[in-house]
């Protein structure tokens, strides 16, 4: 019953011993070592509510992202940010609190673009709501959109309200012979154009482009964005097994290394990269100098995270300026006055 | 003389603070050395403009307006007011609908308006890097040769700024398709009430650590003072078509928007008004509105010529299945204009009807839309004053229009009892007090219906976090647990008294 395990976690929270928030652990491997007792969120499972026609669904953390995904599927509607389920058993409390999006995240946006509303446990053991169900909503400050990507380092989510979309009606992929240099020109140009590319990917010489939505735009776009390539079938297009790290790049034990940076950034001179979003997002497998590729990320605005694997005595994420490293510790210590909640972790 | 040194109180959850007995003269003369000549405003005639934004149900009077016209400038007055303990109400455009600039009587304005730079843009990166002061539209209008828009569109956009839109997470009649502020703003460079310069966001898809971006903007000024906004620009859609349906009944209305989405379409826009909203419109705008009509509804496509054609013919289908007892579709963009006319004009149109109307901004479940409307009809007799409805039907944002006359003793009470009943009704129907407009001053003590106590002090947290001593717009966006308790507005959900431990008068 749902109070009881609601009362089970205050009593974990109240004997103020740090604890390791965890859903299906299917990210455990992200983010920096994890120090406390497992907090496991699987009890608290279940769709709250979904309407369809409000474009909002409502769950326990605990609930299976493939659970949710199925509900959403039967009645045509997706998280469009499409978020990775690493190995089965992903939660949706899991998914926000990673933070993570997947190739959708290049048209549609990411996940914390998609968060509604939360229910939480504070540090004291309290529930909060925040936010709530629908679209617009700009009472009090957006403290539920501030809980995507927080690994768990503010509170124990209880409940997510997630906006959802339609599924596109119409999907074409393309794959199109390409260097990394005019790969990088190419989805630039075509993303200040009015076309329906949702997804893109670049490695081994290969642009993948994925377009989506009416049935006619698509039919419209494939001309002009496939010159020179050659149409795939929905099978064997990548954006599944890119979306869960299961594509050949991602095998193998070598670190991974995640560099978040603004498209129009220049193709670096380092290893042989994967790209996804549009540029935004490139991925670099083995061992890599951490300061040398962060003060790279850095030069070009954007930040690099050692994202699976490597030496975990190096940082997993960018380092922090001090002021926004204060406003950090000054928000953990109004959530969390006893840091219980999954420390070091994020920061 | 020494001046006996103050320790300032802490901004605190449970009180209010008072600055009334804190002196500014000495400030006053710090700040007129920091900023150009003439750029520090301090006569009554000069305050005047000042005394409140959009909406100018409330007015008071600041001690005095500082220009800032540079960053440094704006470090080193925020430094001052940091070092004298006064509060700071940051101001855009002063264009704001819940009375979110309105001055602090003990405190100063601090204006961005002359910071009207943009910085950069960026066709190829689709980006555009502006100072807090240039309006909403003037970046559109800057980026429209690349082919490329700033999405968000408030319908005050000619004239508020992005610094303003940032404050309050602007929307507008296109966010169910292309998102609100939040979803279009890249990085904000902020500077905290301690003078530190920082960033949040970046120009890349995120940033590390906890997502200040999303918490900062809609803060409504209590965080920090925004001098640069990088923003996400649109590749603008090559055509756009705009269906006019009508209905006999506004529950039909409210069931077709419903099916729009169900049907698994999001349109660019949809916005619906009711006979009161289209009588008023109509002749002024001559949108060509069937005034037979109970309530029209407005669903605009956007995108490729064959995406927006596809796209119409269902839309068309969808209606007329809903019981529409007509639906027009436009036939040129002139025809297209003149559908929207009336619904931008709604505002204009209420103030050309009545001396005075007070716009309400609740979001509720769409499923709600009937429920919400025959309450209002109901709240109509119950005040004896008239309200004109127009939604942002698509995402559930309303904002009836009460018509009222402020020289009539006792009228504006009646029409905010109207208006608390109507965002009363929003919160217990799922939704919110507040969609796009903010809670500012005006809708303060509706916060006390919507938050418990404990969410409250969560809020205060955040605010304590990055303005411990609460000098940044004191007495905005949130209350304090004792208003809360003073109001005798509070949180009943299932029925208990959520301050229980607060004495009560």
């Amino acid at each position: 019953m749902s109070e009881a395990t609601i009362q089970g976690f205050r009593e974990r929270i109240l004997a103020r011993q740090p604890l390791r928030i965890r859903g299906g652990g299917s990210k455990d491997f992200y983010g920096n070592t994890m120090s406390g007792d497992v907090l496991d969120t699987r009890a608290h499972t279940g769709i709250v509510n979904y309407e369809p026609s409000e474009l909002v669904i409502t769950a326990k953390a605990g609930t299976l992202l493939l659970d949710l995904k199925s509900a959403l599927a039967e009645r045509r509607q997706w998280l469009p940010f499409e978020p990775p389920e690493f190995a089965a058993g992903s939660t949706v409390g899991g998914m926000v609190a990673a933070g993570l999006s997947g190739p959708g995240r290049l048209a549609h946006g990411a996940l914390r673009d998609y968060i509604l509303g939360v229910t939480l446990m504070d540090g004291e053991g309290r529930v909060l709501k925040f936010g709530g169900e629908v679209m617009k909503n700009v009472a009090g400050f957006d403290v539920s959109r501030l809980m995507a990507g927080s690994l768990g380092s503010l509170g124990l989510l209880l409940e997510v309200s997630i906006k959802v979309l339609p599924v596109p009606v119409a999907e074409a992929t393309v794959r199109i012979p390409m260097n990394e240099r005019d790969a990088l020109t190419a989805i630039n140009r075509w993303a200040g154009q009015p076309l329906p590319i949702t997804a893109t990917a670049w490695l081994s010489d290969t642009l993948f482009v994925r377009l989506a939505g009416a049935d006619a735009a698509v039919k419209a776009a494939l001309p002009q964005v496939g010159a020179g390539g050659t149409a795939i079938s929905a099978e064997n297009a990548p954006w599944i097994a890119l979306r869960d790290h299961a594509h050949a790049f991602f095998k193998g034990d070598a670190p991974l290394w995640r560099l978040a940076l603004p498209t129009t950034s220049p193709a670096l001179t380092l290893g042989t990269p994967l790209i996804e979003w549009g540029g935004g997002q490139r991925w670099l497998r083995g061992e890599h100098d951490a300061n040398h590729l962060r003060a790279l990320a850095r030069s070009h605005g954007g930040h690099a995270t050692r994202f699976r694997g490597g030496d975990p005595a190096i940082a997993a994420f960018a380092p922090l300026d001090p002021v926004t490293l204060r406003l950090h510790q000054e928000l953990k210590r109004r959530f969390d006055p006893q840091g219980l909640f999954n420390p070091g972790r994020l920061f | 003389m020494t001046t006996p040194t103050r320790k300032p109180s802490l901004h605190s959850a449970e009180h209010d603070r008072y600055f009334s007995t804190v002196p500014v003269g000495a400030l006053l003369a710090e700040l007129a050395t920091l900023l150009p000549a003439g750029n520090l405003l301090t006569g009554k005639e000069d305050l005047k403009p000042y005394e409140c934004d959009g909406l100018s149900a409330y007015q008071r009077l600041p001690r005095a307006v500082a220009l800032a016209e540079t960053e440094a400038q704006v470090i080193a007055v925020l430094k001052a007011c940091h070092q004298a303990g006064v509060p700071v109400v940051a101001r855009g455009a002063g264009t704001g609908l819940s009375g979110g600039a309105l001055p602090h009587e003990d405190g100063i304005v601090l204006s961005l308006a002359k910071m009207k730079q943009i910085v950069r843009i960026d066709p190829l990166a689709r980006l555009a890097v502006v100072q807090p002061g240039v309006r909403n539209l003037a970046i559109s209008e800057a980026v429209a040769s690349f082919g490329l828009y700033y999405a968000p569109d408030p319908s005050s956009q000619i004239a508020c700024s992005i610094g303003g839109n940032v404050a309050e997470n602007s929307g507008g009649v296109h966010c169910l398709k292309y998102g609100l502020t939040v979803h279009n703003v890249l990085r904000v460079r902020v500077v905290l009430i301690d003078g530190e310069v920082v960033e949040f966001g970046s120009h890349a898809p995120d940033a590390p650590g906890l997502d200040l971006l999303a918490l900062f903007i809609g803060s409504e000024g209590l965080l920090g003072v925004v001098t640069e906004v990088s923003v996400k620009l649109t590749p603008k859609p090559q055509s756009a078509q705009c269906l006019l349906a009508s209905f006999d009944d506004v529950l039909k209305a409210g069931e077709a928007v419903a099916a729009v989405i169900a049907a698994g379409i999001i349109p660019a826009g949809l916005e619906m008004m009711d006979q009161a909203a289209t009588a008023a419109v109509e002749p002024f705008v001559k949108a060509g509105y069937n005034l037979d009509a109970a309530a029209i509804l407005l669903c605009e496509s956007d995108g490729t010529p064959e995406e927006v054609a596809e796209d119409v013919a269902r839309m068309q289908a969808v209606l007329a299945h809903s019981g529409a007892i007509e639906v027009r579709v436009s036939t040129s963009e002139a025809e297209r204009l003149k559908f929207w006319a009336g619904r931008k004009a709604a505002f204009p149109a209420a103030g050309r009807i009545s001396p005075d109307y007070y716009c309400m901004d609740g979001t509720i479940p769409r499923k709600a839309l009937g429920t919400m409307l025959s309450a209002i009809a109901t709240m109509e007799k119950k005040y004896g004053l008239r309200c004109i409805n127009v939604f942002h039907a698509g995402d559930g944002n309303l904002h009836p229009l009460i018509l009222y006359d402020a020289n009539i003793p006792g009228q504006l009470q009646t029409t905010e009892e109207f208006g608390a009943e109507i965002l009363r009704l929003s919160v217990q129907l799922g939704g919110t007090i507040t969609g796009e407009h903010g809670v500012g001053f005006e809708k303060i003590n509706s916060m006390c219906e919507q938050f418990a106590s404990d969410e409250l002090r969560a809020f205060h947290g955040v605010k304590s976090a990055f303005d411990p001593h609460g000098l940044l717009n004191p007495g905005k966006a949130v209350p304090t647990l004792h208003r809360c308790a003073e109001m005798g507005r509070m949180h009943v959900h299932a029925g208990q008294l959520r301050f229980p431990e607060l004495e009560r008068l």
